[in-house]
């Protein structure tokens, strides 16, 4: 006999209480896995979760990587909504920092006011472009794009890597794989003296306000929705699949784009084989803990930027490897998937003895 | 030594989270009795056939069968002891044979040649001719159905459940039905038979249990009752009756079908050939027949939900063949189709969020923007004006019971005034009260001026409502005849195929012979 059966209704309260729920889960299973490595579980987590926000630095750090991660959800949770699952956002990102890279590079030594402006476009075009192919494969070919996004993410990697090690290698760069680095008419201006946040977290700002009222009130994220909950009622309704397809696939390419410039123009001002520490994958985790809600991205994004800057904490004081955030990015993936199972079922409740049922009715009654 | 009483239940209640569905329910069901569960809609009847065939837990109460008191944990005990159900919906793989199918529910091991040649038996001893061997693909509806009753005979059941066994039938297949039914009840098998159609149990069953809202209201013997005194205990009520008036406006073509052919989706599609069909202003024309003959093609070619060529398909003059969905919605078309969830609402969305599905262009929706106020409140005037049953607009669509979302399709389609209005099964799974309302809703709305076409399985649903009747059979349509003009018994033979496609359909001005 199962363990779960369905609930009549789906739960609202815990669509909300699934995600808290993973995150207590994923504490606690940290919690044990430091203790198995000798390591005191409190010194661990307060070194993972609470160290790296002791300082004003910290937390512009914090905002600094949480920014891609909240951009490219917000882009990737128009399409989840659809069911468009683009899962190749570290891809579409490469191609936008490398087509706005590219400007920089092409327009080396201008000072020019366009030159940042022009880098924003042609990153978000070339994410965008980079989705296009998946989507014009899913509707001429049918090609899942689950696949096809996440194979043209590896293309996008040899994309750069022969881009900085061939056309575009910095010529005094020691024959390292990278590029120049940009001047600062190509980089964004810094906002707080002596931290790395600079003008990019204002594309984010306006990235997630916009798509908050894209999904809020817009007739098109309603058909996208529709087209994701009940595909036959969007065909009934007359909204194109077509159209689903396109849409998710150039916004979250539009918005993975974005995100990669924002990193070549942002803290790492070139391009190199490192400009993204997975952003693109671990965004899909942020849309889902955010429950694709703009909002809620933001919330779990600043989450999953804690992750990866307790991960660096945790190597200097603790001496762990650097998987350890992918550790922890796993394990909080697990337990909200496994947490989700609960908003559309529940534990089954035992078959009770004889008496009990009646003693039960008359309770109610 | 025979038992007094097949099946007794006593004081059984089965409650769900905010509903009770069954309350202090108690029957009896001698050996060899046909007894008919009548209820509307939510009226407790399949939990109550889901707790004697062990799907569903009893909460309070107890089952007796054979005089000795059971307590069923699984459809797989209720078996053991002599119990089969035939449900309403097949559950057949079709890429497999009759006798796989068979084999696959049977809890023992099996030998698949033995086996067929008891199938041919029964099937012969029972009037349910069934070749073994077929794959159920190319099996019609009511050949399906007889392999879900063989496959219950073969367990030697004392009693077999059949939840609305009829609407899938044609009337002859109907009438062979209950002479099998017959033939068991005399060789002693008790019958328990869910319906809502009263002439049928009228004509089939010994005794009656009648069910509202949870509770048995009545049991009654059949044959002394009238249909009227019957449907009274039925729904607590008088029985509306439909009354239509003659059509006073123009009669001008509004839907016009021409020559339409189109290939069926493999591998089980259905082909249509050469569509010939005109629904006039103020009119409605039925198209009967069994599901599977072309219904969902024709319906989806119809909506936009497949393309056409351009000139097969001719709203109110202007060829609409190769427009999607949406764009005929915007020249006046409203559809209501049969799957209420899933296609005609979205399950998980609230009912103000559904209205926006096909009515955002009413208003709901400018510029590409939503109003979400406004598609609250029409969807709570279309609750108030077609007597939804729901907690408001807030409600998902999936909490609602088929009727009532039923009733707040079709009032959202109505409320965007279309000028043709398509609607498959209009009232299949709807109690008979809301039935006849929505009956009488679809005839007001044809003489207001619409073209109403209706799709229905149920012959005596479209002789309340139609003017003309059409048959579709193997993909191809016989002409609309005037509803005076034919009858059920040439229906049925039209059912079969048995009709010149060419038929000429009547002039529109004698169609509204007052009824």
């Amino acid at each position: 006999m199962s363990l779960l059966e369905p609930r009549p209704q789906p739960s609202q309260r815990m669509r909300w209480l699934a995600p808290p729920l993973a995150i207590v889960l994923t504490l606690l299973c940290g919690a044990i896995l430091f203790a198995l490595l000798g390591k005191s579980p409190a010194h661990a987590l307060r070194v993972f979760f609470i160290d790296p926000l002791r300082s004003s630095y910290g937390w512009t750090e914090l905002l600094l990587k949480a920014g891609p991660l909240i951009l490219i959800a917000q882009g990737l949770a128009v399409g989840f909504r659809a069911r468009i699952f683009n899962i190749g956002a570290e891809g579409q990102l490469i191609v936008g920092a490398l087509c706005g890279g590219g400007v920089a590079i092409l327009s080396q030594g201008s000072e020019a006011a366009w030159v940042l402006p022009a880098m924003v476009l042609a990153g978000g075009l070339g994410g965008a472009l980079w989705g296009a192919i998946p989507a014009w494969l899913k509707t001429r070919f049918n090609a899942e794009e689950t696949l096809t996004t996440l194979m043209l993410s590896y293309v996008a990697g040899f994309l750069l890597a022969y881009m900085v090690n061939g056309p575009w290698r910095d010529p005094d760069g020691m024959n390292f794989p990278q590029s120049v680095m940009f001047g600062d008419a190509a980089l964004f201006p810094i906002l707080l003296e002596g931290t790395r946040l600079n003008a990019s977290i204002f594309i984010v700002l306006f990235a997630v306000l916009g798509f908050w009222l894209f999904n809020a009130r817009s007739l098109l994220a309603y058909q996208l929705e529709v087209g994701g909950l009940a595909p036959a009622a969007a065909r009934y309704a007359g909204f194109s699949a077509q159209r689903t397809v396109w849409l998710s696939l150039l916004l979250s390419g539009l918005t993975a784009g974005l995100a990669g410039v924002g990193e070549v123009a942002g803290p790492i001002g070139q391009l190199n084989l490192n400009l993204s520490p997975g952003y693109g994958y671990a965004a899909i985790i942020v849309a889902y803990l955010g429950r694709l809600h703009a909002g809620g991205m933001v919330l779990a994004g600043l989450l999953m930027a804690l992750l990866y800057l307790g991960g660096e904490s945790a190597q200097v004081a603790l001496q762990t490897p650097a998987a350890i955030t992918g550790l922890f990015q796993g394990l909080l993936l697990f337990f909200l998937l496994a947490a989700d199972a609960f908003v559309d079922y529940r534990l089954r409740r035992r078959s009770r003895p004889a008496a009990a049922p009646t003693v039960e009715v008359t309770a109610h009654a | 030594m025979k038992p007094k009483l097949r099946l007794e239940l006593l004081h059984v209640s089965k409650r769900y989270p905010g509903v009770i569905a069954n309350d202090d329910v108690s029957l009896a069901v001698a050996p060899g009795e046909i007894h008919a569960v009548l209820g509307e809609n939510g009226a407790g009847k399949s939990t109550l056939m889901k707790m004697i065939y062990g799907l569903v837990p009893m909460d309070a109460g107890e089952m007796q069968f054979n005089d000795r008191q059971v307590r069923l944990a699984s459809p797989k005990e209720a078996r053991a002891l002599g119990i089969g159900m035939v449900f309403q919906h097949f559950s057949l793989f079709e890429t497999l044979s009759v006798v796989e199918n068979i084999a696959l529910a049977l809890d023992g091991p099996y030998d698949l040649k033995a086996l067929a040649k008891r199938v041919s038996e029964v099937s012969q001893r029972y009037g349910l001719p069934l070749d073994p061997w077929r794959g159920v693909h190319s099996l019609s509806v009511g050949e399906r159905q007889r392999v879900e009753i063989v496959r219950c005979l073969l367990q030697d059941p004392q009693l077999l459940i059949l939840d609305e066994p009829t609407s899938v039938l044609t009337p002859q297949a109907v009438e062979a039905l209950f002479d099998t039914l017959r033939q068991l009840a005399a060789e002693g098998v008790s019958i328990l038979y869910i319906s809502h159609k009263l002439h049928e149990i009228q004509a089939l069953c010994d005794s009656a249990t009648m069910m509202r809202q949870g509770r048995v209201t009545a049991h009654a013997i059949p044959r002394e009752e009238s249909q009227q005194s019957l449907a009274q205990m039925m729904i607590g009520r008088e029985l509306p009756i439909c009354h239509a008036e003659p059509y006073q406006g123009e009669a001008r073509p509004l839907l016009e079908v021409r020559g339409l052919n189109l290939a069926g989706e493999p591998p089980f599609g259905t082909a249509l050939k050469e569509i010939d069909l005109t629904v006039h202003a103020g009119e409605i024309v039925g198209i009967a027949g069994v599901s599977g003959n072309g219904q969902a093609e024709l319906l989806a070619a119809l909506s936009g939900e497949t393309l056409a060529p351009r000139g097969a398909i001719v709203l109110d003059g202007q060829a609409v063949g190769h427009l999607d969905a949406g764009r005929r919605r915007d020249l006046g078309l409203g559809f209501v189709p049969e799957e209420r969830l899933g296609r005609g609402a979205v399950p998980a969305l609230s009912l103000a969020r559904n209205a926006l599905l096909t009515a955002h262009r009413a208003g709901l929706a400018r510029h590409g923007w939503l109003s979400p106020g406004k598609a609250w409140d029409y969807a709570r005037d279309c609750i108030a004006r077609f007597g939804v049953r729901c907690t408001g607009p807030a409600a998902a669509a999936r909490s609602l019971s088929g009727g009532n979302l039923q009733k707040f399709i079709v009032g959202r389609e109505i409320m965007q005034a279309p000028k043709v209005m398509i609607i498959s099964q209009p009232t299949w799974g709807v109690d008979v009260g809301a039935a006849a309302y929505l009956r009488q809703t679809l005839i007001d709305l044809s003489r207001s001026g619409v073209a109403v076409l209706v799709v229905s399985e149920e012959l005596d649903e479209l002789f309340e409502l139609c003017d003309r009747i059409a048959v579709l059979a193997a993909g191809r349509l016989s002409g609309a005849a005037p509803k005076a003009a034919t009858n059920a018994s040439r229906i049925g033979q039209q059912m079969a195929g048995l009709f010149e496609p060419a038929e000429v359909s009547p002039v529109p001005e004698s169609l509204h012979v007052p009824a």
